[in-house]
């Protein structure tokens, strides 16, 4: 394992932002951290990334802890933040040979490293023009180069898609799929389930704080079982009282209704039959392959499904 | 070391490439100098061409506005992420200050020779040796260092380049309660109380006689013990505001 944490804790004031997250990263693999804003992933990223002290719990990077050896931990690691970190008014290439010769490549070395990352995140046309006439997408790959200029051992991205369009999430995705093929390990958090479905080997669900639910895409999925019922409803006092009948995990900000099904006609006759009867009849029904949402659903009774997913 | 020269490079870099500052160090000093001389210079007496007396004071002012610049560029590095992903690399991070502090310093060696050259074409004739404009220089060194530190500690407080730039403006209020512009025997009491005892008098003093002789007296080791005060404050104080702003 190059990253095993134990307890991790971490409180803001009143509010208790870490609530004990246990996780561990084999090396070459990678880890989704997986859940709604809010749920503690970044917190958790700045923890591991040894710019925040945990209140509880430790965590070991590479062998080294990441609270009294932060110097060695850094030497492993490299953390991409939510917000693209590279100097607008830098050129790509001065913005990748600033952090070469911040790690002692040397003058030569970092202008060879910058080549090299230039080439690969195919920025080489646009080297030379300053960043402030990038595309969201471009600065995204610089902010990602920067962080591998080191080549590190475990690269923490933290939403490294949010914001972005579908052809620039793809590239990132390639991107870090020919990282992880390279041997690097990647722990990534996200809200978007099609992100973690593609790039994690594991995931994990956090929600508030603690670990909801943790296992492969496959594993999590095959905990919800078969196909998936969704009831829909316009009118939230009859949501309330169907889930409270059917004694099922309701999504109160969606109006909805996750229910497993067989998916045979009888299942749902009956179960329409039986809200109907209550004067809690949905208004409509749809059904689907389970989802990580749906496992999300069913731990949390909340749902993950952000703008993108849909 | 080799952190430190790489974040100097980069911030005078970014100041040279950034508008705004650029002409902070370069438009300002001139119109500066344009207004005090030709504006309001005329309805002044001091004894001398007012041209003459300004001189040390507006130098002085446009390192306070200056200051300005690098609080902000301070403030966008705390906040935008930069500071995080430097922190999260084996490497001194805080040479992010130090490349800010010396791109500020860079940036006022500009300014102050284009107060003293718009100053010269506007008739200012030094008496100065070469000693006391060397003198003159490290004294307003000194004083642009103390004032850089200053801001760039509050570049570390603020929680938006907005505000960062708001604290600063607070520097730009001591030259005009000095004798930057206005003998302090000209104001009343309470003022000339304070214009006389704040430490942007006897700097100014001290500049000014060495380039153009007027009598310095205790100015001339007041006014480098004030500067040199500042700065240890400064620093203590932008270290201080840099690690609670990035206490893990």
């Amino acid at each position: 394992m190059i990253l095993e944490a134990t307890g991790l804790r971490k409180r803001y004031g009143d509010t208790t932002v870490l609530d004990g997250i246990d996780l561990a990263v084999a090396e070459g693999s990678v880890l989704a951290l997986l859940g709604p804003n809010g749920a503690g992933k970044t917190t958790t990223v700045r923890i591991l990334g040894t710019l925040t002290r945990p209140d509880g719990g430790s965590a070991r990077i590479a062998g080294f802890d990441v609270s009294t050896q932060p110097r060695r931990v850094r030497e492993a690691i490299a953390l991409t933040g939510q917000y693209a970190a590279v100097d607008a008014q830098q050129t790509g290439r001065e913005n990748l040979t600033m952090i070469g010769r911040l790690l002692r490549l040397g003058r030569r070395g970092a202008t060879t490293r910058a080549d090299e990352l230039l080439e690969r995140f195919e920025l080489t046309e646009a080297a030379d023009r300053r960043v402030v006439t990038y595309s969201g997408g471009m600065r995204r790959r610089l902010d990602l180069a920067m962080s591998l200029v080191a080549a590190p051992r475990l690269l923490f991205l933290d939403e490294p898609t949010t914001g972005l369009d579908p052809a620039s999430r793809a590239t990132m995705w390639g991107a870090v799929g020919e990282l992880v093929r390279g041997g690097t390990t990647v722990l990534l958090t996200t809200q978007y389930l099609e992100e973690a479905d593609r790039l994690a080997d594991r995931i994990v669900l956090i929600d508030d704080g603690r670990v909801a639910a943790e296992g492969s895409a496959d594993e999590l999925k095959a905990r919800v079982g078969g196909d998936r019922l969704d009831l829909w409803f316009a009118d939230r006092e009859r949501l309330e009282r169907a889930a409270v009948i059917l004694d099922a995990a309701a999504d109160l900000h969606e109006t909805r209704i996750g229910l497993p099904t067989d998916g045979s006609a009888g299942q749902l006759h009956h179960v329409l039959d039986v809200l109907r009867a209550a004067g809690a009849g949905p208004d409509r029904v749809t059904s689907h392959r389970p989802t990580l949402d749906d496992v999300f659903l069913g731990v949390t009774k909340r749902t993950l499904v952000t703008g993108a997913d849909r | 070391m080799s952190a430190t020269l790489t974040m100097v490079d980069r911030s005078v870099r970014l100041t040279r490439r950034n508008v705004d500052t650029m002409i902070m160090s370069v438009v300002l000093p001139l119109l500066m100098m344009a207004l005090y001389v030709y504006v309001f210079g005329g309805a002044i007496d001091t004894g001398t061409a007012y041209v003459t007396y300004v001189v040390p004071g507006t130098i002085l002012l446009c390192a306070g506005y200056g200051a300005a610049s690098t609080a902000m560029a301070v403030a966008d590095d705390m906040n935008s992420g930069m500071i995080d992903r430097l922190r999260s690399m084996p490497v001194r991070a805080s040479a992010v200050l130090t490349g800010h502090v010396a791109a500020s310093v860079a940036r006022n060696a500009v300014a102050t020779t284009v107060v003293v050259g718009a100053a010269v074409a506007m008739g200012f004739r030094p008496t100065a040796t070469l000693l006391d404009w060397l003198l003159a220089a490290g004294l307003v060194l000194l004083y642009v260092l103390a004032l850089s530190w200053l801001a760039a500690g509050l570049g570390a407080l603020a929680r938006s380049v907005e505000s960062a730039s708001a604290l600063s403006f607070v520097m730009l209020f001591l030259p005009y309660l000095s004798s930057a512009f206005v003998p302090t025997e000209t104001m009343p009491a309470v003022l000339r109380a304070i214009g006389d005892n704040q430490p942007v008098t006897p700097i100014i003093e001290t500049v000014r006689g060495l380039l153009t002789g007027t009598p310095i007296g205790s100015a001339g080791w007041i006014g480098p013990a004030w500067a040199v005060g500042l700065l240890v404050v400064s620093f203590v104080f932008a270290t201080t505001c840099y690690r609670r702003r990035t206490t893990r």
